[in-house]
């Protein structure tokens, strides 16, 4: 498969080599269990404390604020359970309609177990409308959970406005970081967030490893109970290879930021031109003044996106699509419905996530073929003469 | 990824018959851009009713390409009545199976083939009523739809209709609807059920003889004796019933079906299907 262009970071991503490589050493001669009183064990835990140290760096956080999971999911998990354990008495949630499906399946389980809760809506580029925030917290609010980078759009939305809105409240505020840690710059010192999510493998850690950033004096409850690891906050044995390879992984995103937000930035906005340069009745989806630099999420009219992307897949090329068959759902993404897309573009969406790894003749090559791809799929298309 | 069948894969990626038919005398179209897809049928039938070319126009995924493409192979060369006869099953057959939440993709042309038909013989597209009741309103699905994929495809579950007919895919408001169907559907073939062990209840011999006697004298002797003929009963052994034919029935040369087509399917029909009648 040494042809791949892989165009859906995103999704997931190439675990790093440099990653690969710290790695390595603990599956094989360091495979003591850090817990352990002897010294070939407890030398696993000096290089857990060095991952947790690269991991607070890139996030400017102190270690012990950042606790390891096993995923981006059971992170915002953990952060929606203890905010309404910590507070019972309140008996409300305020989330987005374009959340990960990590959140709105959390939002589902609130409103089944009697809160109330409370989907902010937004504009057509998916942003959200900070008066609307600001007016849907009450005094019973238990948590305030936004999304700092969209998925499927790149759609980023301003978490430091966002998090002043509902700090001066005195309401507690997590964000899903998954898409944003290694892309966006994220300074901790500077933003009041009280939980943050993310995952390994969205930036080059392999998958099966995920943080969640506790501020210092949360209240917390964990979620998984047993053993003291992570301070009582996650029970279970360290996953040593993983933390390890995460702590690499966030050198490397700290070293290469600049890179994601200029290069890659450069490659995308060159494959977005590219492609809407050369075919017409198309649009892009999100905000292309607040996005994610890998990210663009181009719509084709009447045309279908499963039927692009198994066309793509022909050439090698990874993209995805938020059209209803890719979901099995029937509907289009909830996220371009959120934001008002007409069905006949939303069917026929497709994202395109780049990352450091992605170079400019890939990006020539999906130039290259995609408009046939669209060409003839319109031509046998049954609206082709109706618009265009 | 779905896991499609080779022959999907190929009839997608090199579709056959696909394009419009600027000569075309039928012309079939389902779905909407709304609802993810669309096609639209296009045959040329010749005064014979034999549908000479098909081609076809679709929007949709990959398996709404592919099913369109086997349609238009499936019904090439084929009589309007034997084309009236396709179903999704046909076209999903054809292709090597879908997956089941594509089986709607099938169901689509299935509808395109009758909406072309119906055009050829000069109908009106059906108008609302005669769909039938509204029940998905995201997808546009009506209880005679549903109704129809439950029958020919013996869907079980809500689920199940949902990949068939795409109804309460979106939404889910009629989710409730759709059960109640399948409810009267189910009803409907316990219905039937529930005759059937009453005659295969095993009955005694003096049940066995005094039910032949009623039968033939209540149903079967009064539609012989208004031809002129007669029956009468000679004696049972095990399921075997022996007779004799009276009247105009003993000369006729017919004589022998009516034993079989009269006497003894009606005998089997009533009392037991293992009943052989002979002449006495």
């Amino acid at each position: 498969m040494s042809n791949v262009i892989y165009f859906d970071n995103n999704a997931t991503t190439q675990v790093a080599p440099e990653v690969v490589e710290a790695m390595l050493p603990f599956f094989k001669e360091m495979y003591g269990n850090a817990s352990s009183m002897h010294s070939f064990g407890g030398q696993v835990g000096k290089h857990i404390s060095n991952a947790r140290e690269q991991i607070a760096n890139l996030l400017n956080a102190v270690p012990d604020e950042i606790v390891f999971t096993s995923c981006g999911t059971e992170s915002d998990n953990t952060a929606v359970m203890s905010a309404i354990e910590t507070q019972p008495e309140k008996k409300h949630f305020i989330t987005t309609r374009v959340e990960h499906s990590a959140m709105m399946a959390m939002g589902d389980y609130l409103e089944k177990k009697g809160y109330d809760v409370t989907y902010l809506s937004v504009d057509s580029k998916g942003q959200l409308d900070l008066a609307e925030l600001e007016a849907a917290i009450r005094p019973d609010t238990a948590l305030v959970s936004v999304m700092f980078a969209n998925n499927e759009t790149g759609t980023v939305f301003p978490i430091a406005k966002i998090a002043d809105i509902v700090k001066s409240k005195g309401v507690l505020f997590h964000v899903d970081a998954v898409q944003a840690v290694g892309k966006e710059i994220i300074d901790l010192q500077k933003l009041p967030i009280d939980f943050l999510a993310f995952s390994g493998h969205k930036l080059h850690a392999p998958k099966g490893i995920g943080v969640l950033y506790i501020r210092r004096g949360t209240r917390f409850r964990p979620f998984i109970r047993g053993g003291h690891q992570e301070r009582g906050r996650r029970a279970g044995t360290e996953n040593a290879p993983y933390i390890v390879g995460l702590g690499k992984a966030c050198e490397l995103a700290g070293n290469n930021i600049l890179k994601e937000r200029t290069e890659v930035a450069r490659l995308r906005d060159m494959l977005e031109q590219g492609i809407i340069s050369k075919i017409d009745h198309v649009i892009i989806n999100g905000d292309t003044e607040h996005r994610l630099p890998n990210t663009t999420n181009i719509s084709f009219e009447a045309v279908e996106g499963e039927a692009i992307l198994l066309m793509l897949d022909q050439f090698g090329i990874c993209a995805s699509s938020g059209s209803a068959c890719t979901s099995g759902s029937l509907e289009p993404s909830h996220v371009l419905r959120a934001m008002g897309v007409p069905f006949n573009y939303a069917h026929g969406s497709i994202r395109f996530s780049l990352s450091r790894y992605s170079t400019e003749e890939e990006v020539k090559k999906v130039i290259d073929v995609t408009p046939k791809i669209i060409e003839n799929l319109r031509a046998i298309s049954p609206f082709r003469g109706k618009n265009f | 990824m779905w896991e499609y069948t080779d022959t999907v894969r190929e009839h997608f990626l090199n579709p056959r018959n696909a394009g419009e038919m600027p000569d075309a005398n039928a012309i079939g179209e389902v779905g909407s851009l709304a609802c993810g897809d669309a096609l639209k049928l296009f045959l040329k039938i010749n005064e014979k009713g034999v549908i000479e070319k098909a081609s076809f126009q679709t929007f949709g995924c990959a398996s709404a390409i592919a099913s369109s493409s086997a349609l238009t192979e499936i019904i090439k060369g084929m009589t309007i009545e034997e084309a009236s006869k396709i179903t999704n099953k046909d076209i999903a057959a054809y292709l090597g199976g879908l997956p089941k939440e594509k089986m709607h993709c099938s169901v689509m042309g299935e509808e395109a083939l009758e909406a072309a038909i119906r055009n050829y013989k000069g109908l009106a597209p059906l108008t609302h009523e005669e769909e039938g009741k509204l029940i998905c309103k995201c997808f546009g699905v009506t209880d005679n739809q549903i109704i129809k994929a439950i029958r020919e495809n013996n869907l079980q579950t809500v689920e199940e209709v949902t990949n068939f007919t795409k109804a309460g895919g979106a939404c889910g408001t009629c989710i409730d609807a759709i059960a109640q169907i399948l409810e009267s559907e189910k009803n409907a073939g316990l219905a039937l059920h529930e005759i059937k062990p009453v005659l295969k209840k095993p009955l005694s011999n003096i049940q066995k003889m005094q039910k032949i006697i009623q039968v033939i004298e209540e149903d079967i002797r009064p539609r012989l004796t208004q031809d002129g003929g007669d029956v009468e009963l000679i004696d049972v052994v095990d399921d075997k019933v022996i007779v004799s034919l009276r009247g105009a029935c003993s000369s006729c040369r017919a004589s022998a079906v009516t034993l079989k087509d009269v006497v003894e399917a009606t005998l089997k029909e009533h009392v037991d299907k293992n009943l052989i009648v002979v002449q006495a």
